[in-house]
């Protein structure tokens, strides 16, 4: 059973509750029609301490879909957008932040054609 | 190349069949996520930013063409097509899906690679020198007690959960490689009147508590290698702290103690044991060297024609110069191999690369590739005559720039771009710098500089041991970097000295920059190095330059 102090939460502003997806690790959020979404743009935000974790609730007693859920702040633009509001989230959401390795090379693509 | 025999086989195949098992059950609900954690990591497999993350222990940095072509296989089928190989000796996929893990481990396997010993808090792969069996400056090859240990470590039930994990390094030439002194146990083998033992040192580390390791015993002999690193784990898995996971690394534990009183308590169980079951004869030795398959060497001179003749070309002539060491059998080399191309993440290559380089390893090297903690590739049994051939197919494949041992052969992490622990992104700053450095003929004019970037205090990156070092941090979710000066890694081991604030992301290449000017102005002539200069100066002129209002 939860004790009474875990179950505090300081939030700075609007929150989602985001995880990794159990099946291959993607980032994914809780979405405001239930479930999991891979997109930030339709999860469910919080706004109260009470709020998040409720949705902390659900999400852990979903650990069979994704792991290690948390809360993220997030910010909410002027058209209702959702964006990530720290560094570490913007990164989780949008990918690395540098090019990854690709390019084949010439003679593997000799050998290919 | 070691070669596996019939019980390491059957146990890989036994490995991924059990894990197998425990994905299948976590997949279904069986296990949960508690229950799975550990099993996963027992086989190397981590949770990270984007995806799982699995780390493949490439046993003291050897690996046979074979294994790399099975790697590049691996990143071409599960993963995005390239893989990142770490200071530890080993290689990452960054992108694998769990349901597909035990398929990737499975073909892995095949060809005797798995990711045991790559996680948790056991003994973890041993390291030692790349070009172990091939330098010039070796006493011995170091490979065969890292092998020794391999078997000793592997699922030796006692240590299974220790407080923390548990890095042990050999080196056995005059030049230490394998960074001994910030390892967990540092083992420098060496001969005293004809016979074969070690110096012992224990508590190295990085990461928020660096320490330089403390020599406990000034030589072991080498059958008792494993009774008396028994002894060194019985005292620290009893003594070891558990209560806080910043404070459970040998190295506090030894820091706490003192090196003396630890050493005290580490030869009280020595006397033991030392003459039980682990005491390696003569015979046992014998019988794990008989399985290392090393190449018959021709029998050749040194300096061939063709290589005088190729010296001529200057951009050869540069690549040679610090990409070609000097070899025990005469008219061989080795030859090191750069993943650090100007503008691109450091230790990684893509599967192309993998199979091109077995494809020359196989053709130049005997079949066999090293793996070295700066985050390069080696080719340890090169013939001098063939460098020139070599060199043009490793341009081909953009693996030939000319910064070995230079400023642009940066150490990095992954940092936040990947990592699931960093505070700053590591990599772009890497790339940043590559850029600025990018001229050969300047960074050769600067000559050997070890540049290391963590993106977090766990110091992955080795930036504590970094002639320069960077430190990413965050502060108001904005990133930051500390610099820290005069670090080594070697033999002479040091802790780099934080010279003054941490720098933002938009300053921190300039910085390194008036770094190297103020070297390049102060030194006594190029022939003192960057290190060898901020010895004789202390940090304060470059702390200044670094500093100063702009």
């Amino acid at each position: 059973m939860t004790s009474p102090l875990q179950r505090k939460l300081k939030i700075a502003g609007p929150t989602v509750v985001t995880a990794n997806r159990l099946a291959d690790g993607a980032v994914v959020w809780l979405s405001a029609t239930g479930g999991w979404t891979d997109r930030i743009g339709t999860a469910a935000v919080g706004a109260t301490s009470d709020e998040v974790l409720r949705l902390l609730d659900i999400a852990h007693g979903d650990e069979n879909t994704a792991v290690g859920a948390y809360p993220a702040p997030v910010r909410i633009g002027a058209d209702g957008t959702i964006e990530p509001a720290n560094l570490r989230e913007r990164i989780r959401a949008g990918g690395p932040t540098v090019a990854l390795p690709t390019g084949v090379l010439p003679a593997a693509a000799a050998k290919a054609a | 190349m070691y070669v596996y025999d019939e019980f390491d086989r059957a146990f890989l195949q036994e490995r991924v069949a059990e894990f197998r098992d425990q994905v299948e059950r976590r997949l279904a609900g069986e296990l949960n996520e508690e229950e799975f954690k550990p099993l996963r990591l027992m086989n190397g497999v981590y949770l990270q930013l984007h995806a799982y993350m699995l780390r493949v222990c490439i046993p003291y940095g050897t690996l046979s063409a074979r294994q790399l072509r099975a790697m590049a296989a691996v990143a071409r089928k599960y993963d995005r097509g390239y893989g990142h190989f770490t200071t530890r000796q080993n290689i990452q996929f960054n992108w694998i899906k769990l349901a597909e893990l035990p398929d990737a481990m499975a073909d892995l396997a095949e060809v005797g690679i798995h990711g045991i010993q790559t996680s948790g808090n056991c003994i973890r792969n041993t390291t030692t020198d790349p070009w172990a069996g091939a330098a010039a400056d070796e006493v011995e090859d170091p490979r065969l007690y890292a092998e020794v240990i391999r078997q000793w470590s592997t699922l030796h039930p006692e240590f299974t959960y220790l407080p923390r994990k548990f890095k042990i390094a050999i080196t056995a030439a005059k030049h230490d490689r394998a960074a001994i002194r910030v390892h967990d146990v540092g083992l420098r083998l060496y001969k005293r009147d004809g016979k074969t033992g070690f110096e012992v040192s224990v508590g190295g580390g990085l990461g928020r508590s660096p320490y330089i390791g403390k020599t406990i015993r000034d030589f072991l002999p080498e059958e008792d290698l494993l009774s008396y690193l028994e002894a060194i784990l019985r005292t620290y898995n009893l003594g070891g702290r558990r209560d806080n996971i910043y404070k459970a690394r040998i190295k506090i534990q030894v820091h706490e103690m003192g090196a003396e009183a630890f050493a005290q308590k580490v030869e009280a169980e020595w006397a033991e044991i030392r003459d039980g079951a682990l005491k390696l004869d003569k015979a046992a030795l014998d019988a794990i060297r008989d399985r290392f398959l090393n190449p018959a060497l021709e029998e050749l001179e040194d300096a061939p024609a063709v290589l005088a003749a190729a010296l001529a070309d200057p951009d050869f002539a540069r690549w040679h110069a610090n990409s070609v060491a000097p070899h025990k059998a005469k008219g061989h080399a080795i030859v090191t191999l750069s993943l650090k191309p100007v503008g691109a993440p450091p230790g990684d290559a893509t599967a192309d690369q993998m199979d091109a380089i077995a494809d020359l390893a196989d053709q130049y090297a005997y079949g066999e590739i090293r793996v070295a903690h700066e985050q390069n590739l080696t080719l340890p049994y090169v013939r001098q005559k063939d460098l020139p051939a070599l060199w043009a197919k490793l341009k081909a494949i953009g693996v030939a720039t000319p910064n070995v041992g230079l400023i642009s052969d940066i150490i990095a992490c992954p940092g936040l771009d990947y990592c699931s622990l960093a505070n700053a992104r590591s990599i772009p700053v890497a790339q940043k710098l590559t850029e600025r450095f990018a001229d050969d003929a300047r960074i050769a004019d600067i000559g050997r500089l070890h540049l290391n970037i963590s993106g977090c205090i766990n110091a992955c990156g080795h930036h504590h041991v970094g002639h320069i070092g960077i430190l990413g941090v965050e502060k108001k979710d904005e990133e930051f970097f500390q610099i820290t000066l005069g670090g080594k890694g070697n033999s002479k081991a040091r802790i780099g000295e934080l010279i003054g604030p941490a720098v933002s992301e938009g300053e921190v290449v300039d910085v390194v920059e008036r770094l190297v000017e103020t070297y390049l102005d102060l030194r006594t002539s190029p022939a003192e190095t960057f290190i060898a200069a901020v010895q004789r100066l202390g940090t304060d002129p470059f702390k200044e330059r670094a500093y100063a209002p702009r």
